[in-house]
């Protein structure tokens, strides 16, 4: 197991490496930072002073051990939109966005892992066809219109929730949470359920599918066969054997949630990482763009490494190195 | 020479049969028509003896079996006849009262010790269920019991192994334990499918030796279906043979095997290379058992048959007495006398 | 103790068209209501994309024509809308259901483009890796493995982002090509990953490797043998993706970045609607919106069926 994990720890390093090197080819070639933070107007003296003072003369093994070290400390340089420190703009924004995420991961899977046991288990009947047909429409609504809907709905018809922002937080340390006040939670029901949706359905489908997938397995039938209830196999035997596989894909869909939050955040103006993204794309801001795009990988990389370990605690097929074998 | 078709299945010695399964007809309805893919089948096991069901793939013998513990697959499912088990019928029984049955008073083996295992979970954990499923004994009691089970089939250092997966087991390692799964409710009958099929030859031995001794020890009867002859010879009490969903002979084992009646059978016998003298071909039944949309009026194999007469185009026999053994032939009415000389 | 399957027909039809009225599949389509519907949506959705110049009431581009004193209109059946505009009028005076037609037209074209570029990469790539092996199937799978762990938005909006950087000026076509190509490349790795896997199973045949040693070029074998069998997977995979291209190109309008403004596509209709939500008048971005999703409903419908329709053992 320790050589697993090691294997893993380097591909781990490998795509982060690779990852740094495409924000740092973003850095040098796309775009001209000296234009952008001196404008048009600038004089050739200036540029040149500029450019040294960045490090722009240097050979180029040279510039990408400096962006790297930079890198790994968190320091990407200045916004070329905002003019601040790139690290101190996500570490601000990246609360906001985390809560949103969890909030709609645990929505997703609340409600999604019974209703794809539920649509597996009474196959055929009309509650099951209704549910997958819903979560046909959770696969086909664009994220940002489900968003519009329930703002329409509940904010400017109904006028039960509030449309945007966050609402009132408190700084504990570093971390502002808007889980400690009524108003904070009043203003994250609409995003996380907006961004929970396409999960929802995804996870339902997943869980469906996987546990017809399994109730046709052979052990499921010698399970029927030695006449234990239904629910024991149901439960006991189907639903264990499902939820091995949908672990993985869940973990995975945690870093894709943080990913489609830059929608969400957008509809809502929520002040997220996501929303600042977004607006470093529409400027092209390309030292938040890499930035962003490093701490993705990062996050994904890590979560990618967390379910692989999930995945040995829970399926002892991988846990035993040496089959014990004896005729 | 007057025919007289048997209209109750053949019992053998014993006083009421532990299963008894009546003119059966399993049918699936398809988008094209019906299949009949079990066409009046009749057949009974004493306690404690060994049946084999021998024939080709898809003769129906698998699905039989199914039929009895009530598992058919839809859109497969009963159309007629009845199943009976110690005198009560179970083919209509409501889902739990048979869920009840299953495992308690009938097992069921599969062919596949690969698949019949749940990966996830210890042997030790899949036998206490069972046994707590149906019996009312204690966690502990269930253990002793589990661990007496795994000794009992022949898995060594039972104490320690009965907390391991099953990938920790090879094949034949598995298939006992499977085994033991289906005796851990001390069933009265055993429906085996394909035991052995996907083991290796050198444990195929071990293991049908085990499931005799078993069997025996613990007074069940055994259902063990199969397509390899050598596994019902060593094995088996009596044997049925099945053809396109139907019995085409039954009988004692030395019987069907040294004097066959029906030509099927015949040629089924005819086969098996003899390991004696040379052999330039294999000895081949001409044709192949038809499929299910296509099974020809009258004898089902008369197609095939050398011996076959107008009337088996006709008129569908049943099995008739053939002297030791009972087949569904023309020929044996007429034959029959002559051949109480010879068996 | 397995069921039967059900028997193929004991007589065989001439023809292929015949062949494929009895078959299992046109059945399937038959005897189900959200397939014909589905079907039935779809069909309309593109024909009114397609010719929307021609069954498009107004032209909303036409400067000359618009009105500003039809300016916000509501739908025909609200007491102030008026039937020359049944689904209403933006800020602009523009029809909104003509603007529908022709917004539909640019996402169709870009989701069906997209998922065109992405099944012809992917399905070349997986040939590629699977046949030749080696290095550049380790390659070609790590890139995957290492794509695969990006959302397509993601992905779609750094290569939007970088072209943006790159040509800051850019040309509306190359606009257009940019987006394509960032779609198309956040879909590749499905169609590349099945392909593989038929193509290394097809490659141990021992007909392939008779062919290799007489001599056939290693692309005819592939194209001949191997294709035919992914198809429907690819198929599957292809319809699926059209609606979720689709939806990524909404996305992206709508956040912005994807069709620049004078081509507006569904999702930058809703954008441009978002902002008379607060005002009331919900229905110039509400109907862009039921459009969109009639359509991602209706092709990921069909994709269900066909995904169910072929795969046999749920028959």
């Amino acid at each position: 197991m320790f050589a697993f994990v090691l294997r893993r720890l380097m591909q781990a390093v490998v795509v982060m490496a690779t990852v740094g090197f495409l924000a740092f080819m973003l850095f040098q070639y796309v775009g001209d930072p000296v234009t952008s933070l001196l404008g048009q107007d600038a004089t050739q003296e200036q540029r040149e002073a500029l450019r040294k003072d960045l490090g722009l003369d240097q050979p180029f093994p040279v510039q990408f051990a400096r962006f790297a070290a930079n890198a790994v400390q968190g320091e990407f340089g200045l916004s070329l939109r905002q003019g601040r420190k790139v690290s101190s703009l996500i570490a601000e924004r990246l609360p906001a966005t985390l809560e949103l995420a969890l909030a709609a991961a645990v929505i997703a899977l609340v409600v999604g892992v019974p209703l794809g046991v539920y649509a597996a288990l009474r196959r055929g009947t009309f509650g099951s066809q209704a549910v997958m047909t819903l979560s046909l429409l959770g696969v086909s609504l664009p994220t940002f219109l489900i968003g519009i809907l329930l703002i329409l709905v509940f904010s400017v018809q109904l006028k039960w929730l509030p449309s945007f922002g966050r609402g009132d937080t408190v700084s504990l340390g570093g971390w502002t949470t808007g889980l400690l006040t009524a108003d904070g939670w009043k203003h994250l029901i609409l995003p996380s359920i907006t961004l929970a949706v396409f999960q929802l359905a995804l996870i339902l489908r997943l869980v469906r599918a996987e546990m017809l997938e399994v109730l046709r397995t052979d052990y499921i039938k010698f399970a029927r066969a030695r006449g234990l209830t239904d629910r024991a196999v149901h439960f006991g035997h189907a639903l264990k054997n499902t939820l091995v596989p949908v672990i993985t894909i869940t973990g995975l869909q945690l870093g894709s949630l943080i990913a489609f939050a830059i929608i969400t955040e957008t509809v809502f103006q929520w002040p997220g990482m996501g929303f600042l993204f977004i607006q470093a794309v529409q400027f092209a801001d390309i030292p938040v763009m890499a930035a962003y795009l490093c701490l993705i990988a990062l996050i994904f990389v890590v979560v990618n490494l967390v379910v692989d370990l999930l995945y040995f605690a829970v399926d002892p097929r991988l846990r035993i190195e040496r089959a014990v074998s004896a005729h | 020479m007057a025919t007289t078709p048997a209209p109750a299945p053949p019992v053998s010695a014993a006083a009421t049969p532990l299963l008894e399964v009546r003119h059966l007809r399993v049918e699936f309805p398809t988008r094209r028509g019906t299949l009949l893919a079990i066409d009046d089948v009749s057949f009974s096991i004493a306690p404690g003896e060994i049946l084999g069901v021998v024939g080709e793939s898809g003769a129906g013998k698998s699905l039989t079996g199914a039929a009895i513990i009530g598992l058919l697959e839809p859109p497969g499912r009963i159309a007629g006849g009845e199943i009976l088990l110690e005198g009560r019928r179970i083919d209509d029984l409501p889902y739990e009262q048979m869920r009840r049955l299953r495992g308690r008073r009938i097992g069921a083996i599969f062919q596949d010790p690969l698949t019949s295992l749940n990966p996830l979970y210890t042997i030790g954990r899949q036998l206490t269920e069972t046994i707590q499923t149906h019996l009312d004994v204690d966690a502990a009691e269930a253990r002793r019991r589990a661990i007496g089970l795994l000794q009992a089939t022949g898995i060594p250092a039972a104490e320690q192994r009965i907390d391991q997966y099953p990938h920790q087991f090879s094949g034949g390692m598995r298939q006992r334990v499977v085994i033991a799964l289906a005796l851990a409710a001390e069933p009265r009958l055993i429906v085996a499918d394909e035991p052995t099929t996907a083991l290796d030859v050198s444990i195929q031995a071990q293991i049908i030796a085990l499931l005799k001794r078993l069997a025996r020890e613990h007074g069940a009867s055994v259902m063990l279906v199969t397509h390899d002859m050598g596994v019902i010879a060593e094995t088996c009490d009596r044997v049925a043979v099945m053809y396109a969903g139907r019995i085409v002979e039954v009988g004692p084992v030395h019987d069907v095997i040294h004097a066959p009646a029906h030509p099927y059978t015949a040629g089924l016998m005819g086969s098996i290379p003899a390991m004696d003298g040379e052999r330039e071909r294999l000895a081949q039944i001409e044709g192949a058992m038809p499929r299910l949309n296509a099974i020809p009026p009258g004898c089902a194999y008369h197609p095939r048959c050398p011996h076959v007469e107008p009337r088996c185009r006709a008129e569908r026999p049943e099995l008739m007495d053939a002297g030791a053994t009972h087949a569904a032939c023309w020929r044996v009415a007429a034959v029959a006398p002559a051949r109480e000389g010879t068996a | 103790m397995s069921s039967k399957a059900p028997p193929s027909p004991t007589v065989a039809p001439a023809g292929a068209w015949a062949r494929f009225l009895d078959s299992d599949v046109w059945h399937s389509f038959r005897t189900s209501p959200m397939a014909i519907a589905a079907a039935a949506i779809a069909f309309v959705c593109v024909f009114c994309a397609v010719f929307a110049p021609w069954v498009a009431p107004h032209d909303p581009f036409d400067l000359a024509t618009l009105n500003l004193a039809d300016a916000r209109l509501p739908p025909a059946w609200e007491p102030e809308g008026s039937t020359t505009y049944l689904l209403g009028t933006d800020d602009q005076g523009r029809c909104i259901l003509s603007a529908l037609m022709y917004g539909a037209r640019i996402s169709l074209a870009v989701g069906l483009a997209s998922v065109l570029l992405s099944v012809v990469v992917g399905v070349g790539l997986g040939l590629l890796s699977g046949f030749a092996g080696g290095r550049v199937d380790a390659f070609i799978m790590r890139v995957c493995d290492v794509m695969l762990s990006f959302p397509s938005i993601l992905i779609a909006l750094l290569i939007d982002g970088v072209g943006r950087a790159m040509f800051p000026n850019a040309h509306e076509t190359l606009a257009f090509g940019v987006l394509i190509f960032a779609i198309a490349l956040s879909g590749w790795v499905q169609y590349a990953r099945t392909v593989r896997g038929s193509t290394l199973v097809e490659r141990n045949k021992e007909y392939v490797q008779a062919a290799r040693v007489i001599g056939v070029a290693p692309w005819r074998i592939m194209a001949r043998h191997v294709l035919p069998n992914v198809l429907g997977p690819v198929l599957v995979l292809a319809t699926i993706q059209v609606a979720a291209a689709i939806l990524t190109e909404a996305t992206l309008s709508f956040l912005g970045v994807g069709v620049p403004p004078t081509s507006p596509s569904l999702g930058t209709l809703i954008r441009i609607g978002n902002d008379f939500l607060f005002s009331g008048e919900w229905w110039i971005t509400i109907f862009p919106g039921v459009m969109l999703v009639l359509i991602a409903l209706s092709v990921n419908l069909l994709g269900d069926w066909l995904r169910d329709a072929l795969n046999p053992r749920l028959r």
